[in-house]
């Protein structure tokens, strides 16, 4: 790699910056934990940066040259969680998910809840006291409780978010935390406005209600208008061995194996230039990549894509195990390169990028 | 038009990958329009004529994109896992052949010796002839589409993808015999459809039409013990009515039957069950707008060996020619 286009490096400071934003709690649009930590870290480097009207960040950093490609870059900030929906007595709530959740995770996970990050408990029978048909069962959502407590119960009322509890940590080559899909893609995008490539106009959307059906995304792609997009997110790495010992075929990413880049998913076909870029820059700096395993799922690009007159788009994911649950585990390497492909890719995206023979 | 369609449904186009269908229609409708261009995703935008008295401007839309298959996982084995790219039906899977869009050819297997029951698609895979994983010419992500030659059966044609590259046909064949028109037409030859109309939905926006009109196929109910549908092959283009995207504007459905009855042209009235059309992405592009479909009846649609009546066919181009020629008074 030549030092003209060298890639911002992840140290010390952009692991403390992720460990604040991953222990940091917002859904939907109450994402202002996250939104202060992000603005406080890109102002100084920005032209422009608003919030808009749904509680998106856009922020512009502009090129150095005229007439450059104008890139949008999102990554969304908000995470699953848990709204209050209704209060019963001693402490106990009933609660409603905030995006996709398994709810066969959530039994005996401590949580926070409200603006004040209440201490509470997702409360279950204990095995003591469990038949044995009982343990066969799944516990719903609607079958379990908020318990914060006699004491917490007066802090807490309906409309209020339940986040998962999960403290950051860094052991060995690995990231444990919760809310990385997409505190990663935050983090990432951050780091791209700090050392934004010359060559390009960076229109950065740090999204809202993403988990909930790409909603900031679009009114942000609307917004910017832009030439291209990327969107940068956390995807499920399920590549675990089977029980039956045969060859894992469905496994969506492999950790380790470097960024995750989409070709197709629920919501997009990937733009077939933009991807073609992104092998050849991966392949030219020697930088690992993996293809997502096209099927389902969806990023903010699902969104994107469909604005206003069409917006060529493509999505590169960090790969995590146990996404959606109160930890997903993320590697070092894969963040890193990850990033480093996106801002190389950025910094070697020729003009005519979208031209077509 | 026998030609025509052929040359259409033999090039291959997946959706997201249109682009040797874009360069063919780019060949046939030269010199039938004012000005061509390929829009951010991939649609063929060919605007024709000029607003004259009466006259609106109107998108038409048929859409290139056929429906396919993408790699997920080659295994050790070098056999292919793959997924859908549109509405494939797992019935129709088993001993299919593809090709990539590296030109390399497979045929379709699956885990199950049971020939009883049609596999479900994770249970089938794709079979190159490769020996290994890493002698396997195909890797994760590549786009495949069916294999199956064109049949001229005299009344009737057989091939893949006449979903829609026979709305394509009839749209190509309609600019061509257009000599005047008091409209503006954006002919759009759209991409993405079998994956939710998605390039419909952005050429919408960009053309920002007053009226709409999609050309797509659509299935019939004349076949031994059917699904009921008041559509079959040979009695005419179907003026769409409803189907689970859009009611068409009334007063398009008017137009086009009394259009149709005062022209002579046989058609039929469809009421579709499930599918759509690129139409229903123009109906509430913007600020909205009346649209409707002139849909081609179309046996076994998603299958690799579709069928449609060819007197249909020349019956739509017809309709839809006698359509675009005169001033609209809605």
């Amino acid at each position: 790699m030549t030092t003209k286009n060298m890639a911002p490096l992840i140290e010390k400071e952009q692991i403390d910056l992720l460990e604040r934003l991953s222990n940091a709690c917002g859904i939907l649009s109450d994402v202002g934990e996250i939104r202060k930590i992000v603005l406080e870290s890109i102002k100084p480097y920005c032209d422009d940066v608003h919030v808009d009207a749904l509680g998106n960040v856009l922020a512009i950093r502009k090129a150095q040259q005229p007439d450059a490609l104008r890139v949008m870059v999102a990554a969304h900030m908000d995470e699953v969680g848990f709204m209050v929906i209704e209060k019963e007595e001693g402490g106990l709530f009933r609660m409603l998910a905030v995006g996709g959740i398994d709810s066969r995770y959530l039994p005996g996970k401590p949580v926070l809840a409200g603006k004040d990050h209440i201490p509470g408990v997702i409360g279950a029978k204990p095995i003591h006291l469990m038949k044995k048909d009982e343990m066969k069962n799944t516990m719903e959502l609607e079958d379990l409780r908020l318990d914060v407590g006699p004491d917490g119960g007066d802090k807490v009322k309906p409309g209020d978010p339940v986040y998962f509890a999960t403290k950051f940590q860094q052991v060995g080559p690995s990231l444990m935390g919760k809310a990385l899909d997409d505190r990663l893609g935050v983090a990432s995008l951050i780091s791209l406005i700090q050392h934004t490539p010359a060559n390009i106009e960076l229109l950065a959307a740090f999204t809202v209600q993403e988990e909930i059906g790409l909603r900031g995304a679009r009114v942000a792609a609307y917004a910017f208008n832009p030439d291209l997009a990327i969107v940068m997110d956390s995807t499920p790495s399920y590549d675990l061995p089977t029980w039956d010992g045969s060859e894992n075929i469905y496994y969506n990413t492999k950790l380790d194996a470097g960024p995750a880049i989409y070709v197709a998913d629920t919501g997009t076909l990937s733009d077939p230039r933009l991807l073609q870029h992104l092998f050849k820059v991966a392949s030219e700096n020697n930088i690992p990549y993996q293809i997502r395993q096209p099927g389902k799922g969806g990023t903010d690009a699902g969104s994107i894509h469909r604005q206003r007159a069409g917006i060529p788009s493509v999505s590169i994911s960090v790969p995590g195990r146990y996404a959606h649950s109160p930890v997903m585990i993320s590697r070092f390497n894969d963040w890193k390169n990850t990033l480093t492909l996106v801002h190389t890719a950025l910094a070697e995206m020729p003009k005519n990028i979208l031209q077509r023979n | 038009m026998k030609e025509l369609i052929r040359s259409l449904v033999e090039t291959t186009g997946p959706s997201g990958y249109e682009m040797q269908v874009t360069e063919l229609v780019k060949q046939l409708i030269k010199g039938t329009a004012d000005e061509i261009k390929v829009d951010a995703l991939g649609n063929l935008i060919a605007r024709k004529g000029t607003l004259k008295k009466g006259g609106k401007r109107i998108m038409l839309s048929a859409h290139m994109d056929e429906i396919g298959l993408i790699a997920t996982h080659v295994d050790e084995n070098g056999f292919i896992r793959f997924t859908s790219n549109g509405g494939v039906f797992p019935v129709y899977l088993l001993g299919s052949r593809v090709r990539f869009l590296n030109g390399i050819e497979g045929v379709i297997g699956s885990e199950s010796d049971s020939r009883d029951q049609a596999p479900a698609m994770n249970k089938c895979y794709i079979d190159v002839g490769a020996k290994d994983r890493e002698s396997c010419p195909v890797k994760v992500g590549d786009m495949a589409i069916f294999v199956r030659p064109f049949v001229d059966l005299g009344a009737r044609l057989v091939s893949k993808a006449l979903d829609d590259r026979v709305g394509v046909a009839v749209l190509v064949e309609t600019m061509k015999q257009l000599k005047d028109t008091p409209h503006e037409l954006y002919c759009v030859f759209s991409v993405q459809e079998e994956v939710g109309c998605r390039g419909a939905m952005t050429a919408a926006y960009a053309v920002d039409a007053e009226l709409g009109i999609a050309l797509d196929v659509t299935r019939t109910g004349d076949t031994p013990k059917c699904t009921k549908m008041e559509v079959a092959l040979g009695k005419g283009p179907a003026i769409k009515v409803r189907d689970s995207g859009m009611l068409s504007d009334p007063k398009v459905v008017r137009w086009m039957q009394e259009t149709a009855e005062k022209e002579g042209i046989p058609y039929q009235l469809e009421i579709l069950d499930a599918g759509s059309t690129d139409a229903r992405m123009m109906q509430v592009s913007r600020a909205g707008m009346p649209a409707g479909v002139i849909s081609i009846p179309c046996r076994y649609v998603h299958s690799p060996s579709e069928m449609v009546d060819y007197q249909d066919v020349l019956d739509s181009v017809k309709l839809l020619k006698a359509l675009l020629s005169n001033p609209i008074d809605f």
